[in-house]
Order: structure tokens, then sequence, then C-alpha cells
């Protein structure tokens, strides 16, 4: 057991995998030579080599296309996006290659690669550069979408992902980097699909994702601290699969439910959970299922400004409090 | 066209010829094949057997055919919506094809994909790609693959002259070259991006070949209508790839006889340029070529008539064939051949 930063966990989970198989090849601008612009991959050019580990150039179309083109025939590559905001730049790919390959063929192509990319924002880099996109990774049939935040879930995360016979998109959290987590020594496996609870509670279920997991955590303290709200909390963890059980049956127990998501509100994925739990926990329900997102706004570079946007824990705890009274 | 290789054999090619009589045969029945296919895709469509659109290849076979022999067992071909010539000149079955164009199960992908993504693994066709230039960094992926693996097959990635426009193409273009990756780039010049004439809209006069020199490519200009050029220039290329020495970007100069897709009447072309260009048709060109090698009339005509028998036995097995089954509806989303996307 060793003490490791959300950043350290990145090389360490590549690492891992490199290791293990020698189909994994990582790929991205600046990955290689100056290990990374988060210093996410720092050491695997020195390790693994320039053939495993290679720098690109500014080119995220030949990025995501050369990753499908060796993950169809027979590598298992890991691209990095350096911001998730790029994923605009190269959305073809993501929506019309590597997710419909499978489909289209009837089952003659298969495209086994990760995509990790520096989502998410509370880093002062204005509009372009802080976006919360998993939800706009979600919604494309035959894609996978995870985002760990905790050190050990990224490299359990990245594992799964790396192993798993479909495109997967891991989301990093850029705000997360810095934090630290116990990481156990040895390989480290997770399963994709999975959410965890992550504080057991009797009155209410909050879910959330990512950078939102720590607000919702330090949110749950207060309300049982000031309010006598005992809060379950949940990371998703894994957009898709969903694991939809473990959020149900959360809410079978404690009758209501606030989702804490950091993209903005129009179709975020807290709306997909409270239409699953609408339709098939209506009667766990004892009050209104609340989403607690960024507002529907580009984000701001000013630091107030962006820290008014994004969920903190006290507007979670504001909100739940609002509907559980106390 | 000048500067293009002429398209009557030169006299010492008849003493001296490099192609040889087999491989001669197998380009022409691989073009003629190509266009009785076409053509029947045409009478299909007329006839209401084939739905959604078509994107035809006729006038362009020689391409198709010229590669599609010079490639080995295990060189992969990328494609385009324009491309059933390809992935017939790989040795894809007419079965498949047509069915696929009929959208019935004895298609290639079983109906699921359509005209535009024509795949065939077994074959070495790495699918048909329908939005334009996306497949030329996929092919680059394929490339490093085979570079990274240190096998010796090479992708090869036919594209039109209107992907040259597009910015995949100029990133592809550039990854290809600083990776020195075995990937050949085949641009079939037709002359129209779609109902645009390509020199209205792109800032060069050819718009394949005079941009290779910004990705430190050679210029490679050739007539694409004339099936043993094209052979030479793919071999050529393809051995290039093969042996470490990198991509090449080559541009065939050819025309398609018909409109865009099954939509298009092709009303913008000025009077007389098919006209032209029916006199330099790959087919009618490869015939005299034949003739020219002392190839007798009788075996000419029976690589036509076993073409044609072909052709309707193949259609024959499609109308037979029923439609794409509904349990396919939900199949291969994921790899675990199923759609679930929550427990």
């Amino acid at each position: 057991m060793a003490e490791l930063t959300y950043r350290d966990a990145v090389a360490r989970g590549i690492a891992q995998e490199m290791e293990r198989d020698e189909r994994v090849v990582f790929l991205g601008e600046d990955v290689a030579k100056a290990g990374g612009v988060f210093k996410t991959t720092v050491g695997l050019y020195e390790r693994f080599g320039p053939l495993r580990v290679r720098d690109t150039p500014i080119s995220e179309q030949a990025i995501l296309g050369a990753a499908i083109g060796a993950a169809m025939t027979g590598l298992r590559p890991i691209a990095e996006l350096m911001f998730a905001d790029f994923l605009a730049v190269c959305f073809d790919y993501v929506a019309n290659e590597m997710s419909k390959l499978r489909y289209m063929s009837n089952g003659q192509l298969s495209c086994p690669l990760v995509i990790r990319t520096g989502n998410g924002g509370g880093v002062r880099f204005g509009a372009q550069h802080s976006q919360s996109v998993e939800n706009w990774t979600m919604m494309i049939p035959g894609v996978k979408v995870v985002a760990p935040s905790s050190p050990v879930d990224v490299i359990g995360l990245m594992a799964a992902a790396v192993r798993d016979p479909d495109p997967v998109i891991l989301h990093e959290h850029k705000a997360l980097y810095a934090i630290k987590g116990e990481v156990p020594d040895g390989e480290i496996v997770d399963t994709l699909g999975t959410a965890k609870i992550l504080r057991a509670g009797r009155d209410c279920t909050i879910v959330a994702l990512a950078l939102m997991v720590p607000r919702a955590l330090e949110a749950a303290e207060i309300l049982q601290r000031d309010h006598g709200v005992d809060a379950e909390v949940i990371d998703v963890r894994s957009l898709v699969p969903l694991d939809t059980q473990t959020i149900l049956g959360s809410v079978a127990k404690t009758g209501h439910l606030f989702t804490v998501e950091e993209n903005p509100r129009l179709c975020g994925w807290g709306a997909e959970i409270a239409s699953i739990v609408a339709d098939e926990a209506f009667w766990d329900l004892d009050g209104p299922i609340v989403r607690i997102t960024t507002p529907h706004i580009p984000l701001p570079a000013a630091d107030h400004l962006e820290d008014l946007a994004l969920p903190s824990s006290a507007r979670i705890v504001d909100k739940v409090r609002r509907v559980m009274g106390g | 066209m000048a500067g293009l290789k002429a398209a009557t054999a030169p006299r010492d090619e008849l003493q001296n010829d490099d192609i040889g009589l087999d491989r001669r045969l197998e380009l022409f029945r691989v073009q003629v094949e190509i266009r009785d296919c076409e053509k029947r895709a045409y009478d299909l469509f007329l006839q209401n057997m084939i739905k959604g659109t078509s994107h035809l290849s006729i006038g362009q076979e020689a391409v198709a055919a010229g590669f599609g022999v010079a490639m080995r067992k295990g060189d992969k071909s990328f494609c385009t919506y324009r491309g059933h010539a390809h992935t017939l000149a790989r040795g894809a079955s007419m079965e498949g094809m047509l069915g696929e164009l009929m959208l019935r199960d004895i298609g290639l992908m079983r109906g699921k994909g359509g005209s535009m993504h024509l795949t065939s693994v077994e074959h070495d066709v790495f699918g048909s790609y329908a939005i334009v230039g996306a497949h030329l960094p996929i092919a680059c992926g394929a490339a490093w693959r085979a570079q990274y693996l240190g096998e010796k097959d090479v992708s090869v990635c036919f594209f039109g002259d209107g992907t040259t426009n597009i910015g995949a193409f100029h990133e592809a273009l550039n990854f290809a070259a600083i990776w020195r990756l075995p990937v050949v780039f085949v641009c079939e010049n037709n002359l129209y991006m779609e109902y645009t004439p390509i020199g209205e809209v792109t800032a060069v006069k050819h718009p394949a070949a005079d941009r290779a020199a910004a990705y430190g490519l050679e210029r490679i200009l050739i007539d694409g209508n004339d099936a043993d050029v094209v052979y030479r220039t793919a071999l050529a290329a393809l051995e290039k790839a093969r042996d470490g020495g990198g991509p090449s970007l080559i541009e065939c100069l050819t025309y398609r006889h018909s409109g865009h897709s099954r939509a298009d009447p092709a009303k913008y072309r000025p009077p007389g340029e098919l006209e032209e260009w029916l006199k330099r048709d790959p087919i009618v060109v490869y015939r005299g070529r034949l003739r020219d090698f002392g190839v007798a009339p009788e075996t000419i005509d029976a690589i036509e008539a076993q073409s044609k028998r072909k052709v309707e036995v193949a259609t024959e097995a499609c109308k037979a064939s029923p439609p794409a089954p509904v349990e396919l509806l939900t199949k291969d989303v994921y790899a675990d051949g199923g759609w679930a996307w929550r427990n």
C-alpha cells in the first residue's frame, strides 16, 4: 500500500498494461519525451521506448484515426486527447467511426481502444479547456465511458478499459490530478459498469461522478453534522455500461435521489438516471428527484465565476436540505 | 493529358512484356466483372430492388483492377462509399456485394451496412467509409500496426478528388510521412467533387499530386483509365512501402460515366465531355491492349460471357435471399454481441 497522486496513477495504470501486453501502444501530443502537459505520463517513454510511446503532431483526427486503424488490425492502443474539449475536432472518429464499425460490418470489425482525456473545470482555463463533456460521449451507441474519481480507480478502470474489446473513453479530471489516495501494491484491475457506494446512508441517495464525488462526500458530512441527514453517496464511475442496480437498490432504501453533475444541465448524465429511477422506482420515491448541475452556460475563466458555476458542496447541502428538511 | 503514359502499348513493350499474359487477362476480367456488376446495380435500382443510395464506379474500373491485382493477400483496402469496385477487386463475391446493396441476408454484412459500408475482412477489405476523408487516418493506423509488429502488409486507401480538401487528408499525409508508414494513398480524380468541378474549389490544378511536395512525397500523376499503368504504379508503391520506404500519394486521372449517386443525372457536365472520356473507357482501352498483345478474340469474348453469367447467377441468388433477419437489429453494438448499456 502506498500513497499516490491521481496524476501518477495515470502513468502507473498505463505502465501496468503495457508491461502485461506488447500490443498496448500509446500515442498523443507531448506524451512521450515531455511526459504529458499535465505530467501524467512521465517515465513511460523511457521505460517502454519510442516504438510504443509516441509523440504525434497536433492532429487529433490523425491520433484517433490511427488508434482505430491499429485497434481494428490487432493492437490495443491508448490515445490521449490533451483536453476533452478537443473531442469536438475529432468527433467523427468517436461518433461515426469507432462506435459503428462493429455494427455496420455485422461483427467483422472490432475496435478495442482507449481514449484518455483531461475533462472538467475548476482550473481557470476558460470555456474551451474546462468543459465536462462526459454527456457528449455517453450518448453514442457502441462507446463505453468511464470517469474515475480516485487514484486507485484510475488504475483499475484504465486496466479494465484497455482489456475491454470495445472502444472506451476514460475521462480523467484535470482538477483531481493533484489529489492523493491509498493504492495497493501489485496489479489492479477493476470492472467497467460498476458503481461504488462510498458512504452508506439511510435518508437519501446522492449520485456523483469524478470531481463531484469528493464534493458530494463533503456535503454528506455537513448534512449529517449540521442537519441530521444521513446521505448515501454513490460514485457512478461508469456511465456506459451504467450500474443502475446499485442506484435503484439505494433509492429503494432511502426514497430520495439527488444527482451531482458537472456537465451543463441539458441532457446531462443525471437526466438519464432520473428517467430510469422515475420509470422503475417511482413507488420507492418519497420526494422529487433533484439534479444539481452546472447551469446551461459556457464556463467563465474568472475564478469566482467558475466556482459559482460548478456544483459546490455548499450548493449540494442547500439543495438536499430543501427537500429533506433539517 | 500531356505527360501521361500513352493508352496504347508502345512497340518495345510488345516484345518485352513486364506484366505477362496471365496478369493481363486477370486485369481485364476484374474490370469487366466490376463493370457488369455496376451496370446490374444500376438496373436493380430502376427495378426498385436496391433502396437507399448507391455510388457507381462505371468508368473508373482500371484503378480498382490495377490495385486489386497488384496487392497481395494481407494487404488491406480502405474504401469510400464509392467502394463496390474495390471490394470486388479484392475477391469479394458478386452475391456479397449485390446482396448488400439489396439489403439481403446474403450480403457481405447481411444488410446491416448497406452500399456505402462494404466490408469483407476475409478479403482484407477493412471497411468502406462514408464520411469523406475519415479513412485516411484509419489506414495510417493499420499501417502503424504492420510497422510496429514487423508485418509486411501494406494498407491502401482509396478516395476521391473531393477528399483532398478536407482536414483529415492533410493530417493523414503528414502523419504517414513523419512515421514513414507502409500506406499507399490513391486519389481517384474523376474531375468532380460530387456535383462541382474539383478545379473550381481547389487551389491547385491536380488536387492530390500538386500537394505531395507539401508532405515530402514524390508527385505521382497517372492515367487512371489504363489498368497497366495503374498496375505498374501500384506495384512500385506497394514494394516501396513493404521495404520501409514509407507512404506514396498517387493521383489517378479518371472519369465516372454516371452521376455522383443514383439521384444525380450529372447535367452539370459540359457538352461533349462524357463522349471524349467514353473514347478512353478503360475497358475499351484494355480490350484493344489485349488485341495488341495477340490475345485471341474468342478468349476476350469468353471472359466477357463468363462475367455476364456470373452476374446473372449472383442476381438470382440475391433475389432468392431473405431480407436481413430481425434479430440483427440489436446485434453487435458491443463485443458481447448485444446492445446492453446498463444492468
